[in-house]
């Protein structure tokens, strides 16, 4: 017996809305740190936020493996992402086109996920993290393309070992994975080619 | 089960095609070759490309890379070589126009989406724009090395070497680089792309333009990017550096100075004027009250 949660929440005006939607994950890539509101139009069962699954239901389908977090692989949320994407589920990270990861302090390490090769670096995962909050964690300092000058991301919590973690993925660029933090209402991407470092004092 | 209304208005308004004539499942991979090559800024990502209702060598790159991109409340621009007014840039207009209903525009300004083919409008872009290039042949090594084997692993191991032998050899040759469009940039010190057969006089523009570029190539079945703000430099060397083209003259009808002008030959016996390759900016310039020395059309230069 499936439950109705997962059978209902999907887009309603699939063409319009993956478009709205697509069009601020991709100003959120374009300008890395900058805060993208993200349209209110899916619901998907917990703990799966709104931007999380509607950035599933824009750019998962059948070609793209969605690895889930240990905890979440069997449940309603996975059974919902299935169903309303008909993206199949990868087991491995490594293998998966997208991966969300709804616990930020249990973030695995960023090299068991695909990290393309040299020859194609697209082959990689992004990785959808899901925080509290965008703002009021420990800030940090992002340079690279798409930021004029620097700009700034404070995710609440840290996801676990942000910096190394990011600074290794910098160095193997251009292979690397992708991120997207997502927060209830907005997300914000720190693309591989983003440079990440503390930001001291306040 | 969803109830169709089968009054004739009602068929008059729906449209044959869906939104912007592509696919969802299209849209949806192109949407995502779009965001890896954002996040790569300057490497090909390679994506399904689809037939086009209109040959290879028309924009099908382009179209497809907009088509993913656009809705309702966008507004469109479509160069060709600069003009509003070709037959290309008009059939790709109509075709939006047609089947994702968008508003359309000639003024660079009220743009939202720019698709081009072979330039860089003279207005400066804004954060809220984003241009879409038509690209025939989106590998820069191409021309030296045919294989696209060995173009992948050159790129995969930053080696650019013969392109600066190409540069070289044009040293050698005409005693100055005589590359004249599709000038070979590197992308944030780690890329070289192409930048579509702009004239080298665009390539400027390009580095740290607030807005951002895609590129689009239908045929090659590759997707690439500039992020705003990004660096691109125009390969050169320490003492033969990157120079643009200069025109002697001003625009005959506008007499803008300090843009891109085109050759029109008046008659069969040698006379010529050059006028601004961007016809917006031409016009914008004339209603502002600029004359140059054939504003009266039709007549004879100097």
């Amino acid at each position: 017996m499936i439950a109705p949660e997962i059978l209902t929440g999907g887009f309603s005006e699939p063409v319009f809305q993956s478009q709205a939607v697509f069009r601020q994950v991709l100003d959120a890539f374009a300008r890395p740190g900058r805060v993208v509101a993200m349209p209110s139009v899916v619901t998907a069962p917990s703990p799966l936020f709104t931007p999380t699954a509607a950035f599933l239901c824009t750019f998962a389908d059948e070609a793209t493996p969605v690895h889930f977090e240990a905890g979440l692989a069997g449940g309603a949320a996975a059974a919902w992402v299935t169903f309303h994407t008909g993206a199949p589920l990868a087991e491995r990270p490594d293998l998966a086109q997208f991966a969300i990861v709804t616990d930020p302090l249990a973030l695995p390490d960023l090299e068991t996920f695909a990290l393309g090769t040299q020859e194609y670096p697209d082959r990689s995962t992004t990785i959808v993290i899901q925080v509290e909050s965008l703002f009021g964690g420990d800030r940090f300092r992002l340079e690279g393309p798409g930021i004029d000058g620097a700009a700034e991301a404070s995710p609440a919590p840290t996801p676990r070992n942000f910096l190394p973690a990011l600074a290794r993925n910098r160095m193997l660029f251009p292979r690397g994975v992708d991120l997207v933090l997502a927060a209830p209402d907005a997300i914000l991407a720190l693309p591989r080619s983003t440079r990440v470092t503390a930001l001291r004092g306040a | 089960m969803t109830i169709r209304d089968e009054s004739p208005a009602a068929d008059e308004k729906r449209s044959p095609y869906n939104f912007a004539y592509l696919d969802e499942q299209t849209k949806r991979m192109i949407r995502r070759a779009i965001l890896k090559a954002v996040a790569i800024p300057g490497y090909q990502v390679p994506f399904a490309s689809r037939e086009m209702p209109m040959p290879y060598g028309w924009g099908t790159g382009g179209v497809q890379v907009t088509a993913a991109i656009i809705g309702p409340d966008d507004v469109l621009k479509v160069i060709d070589q600069g003009a509003d007014d070709t037959t290309n840039a008009v059939s790709i207009r109509g075709f939006f126009a047609k089947t994702a209903g968008v508003a359309t525009t000639t003024r660079t300004t009220e743009a939202t989406i720019i698709q081009t083919r072979h330039r860089i409008p003279e207005a400066p872009l804004s954060e809220d724009q984003i241009i879409v290039f038509q690209v025939p042949i989106p590998e820069p090594l191409r021309f030296l090395e045919p294989r696209e084997t060995e173009t992948r692993t050159m790129h995969g191991l930053e080696e650019y070497g013969l392109v600066h032998v190409k540069l070289y050899e044009d040293i050698a040759r005409h005693g100055h680089i005589a590359t004249t469009y599709a000038y070979p940039v590197k992308v944030e010190g780690r890329y070289v792309m192409d930048p579509s057969p702009i004239p080298k006089f665009d390539n400027p523009k390009m580095d740290n333009s607030p807005a951002l570029q895609l590129f689009g190539a239908g045929r090659e079945k590759r997707i690439y990017a500039i992020p705003p703000y990004s660096s691109v430099k125009s390969l050169d060397f320490e003492d033969h550096p990157f120079e643009v083209q200069r025109f002697e003259a001003p625009c005959a009808l506008c007499a803008a100075t300090g843009v891109y002008l085109d050759e029109v030959i008046l008659d069969d016996r040698g006379g010529r004027m050059f006028v601004c390759s961007d016809t917006d900016n031409c016009e914008q310039r004339r209603e502002a009250g600029h004359t140059g020395t054939a504003a009266g059309i039709g007549g004879e230069s100097q």
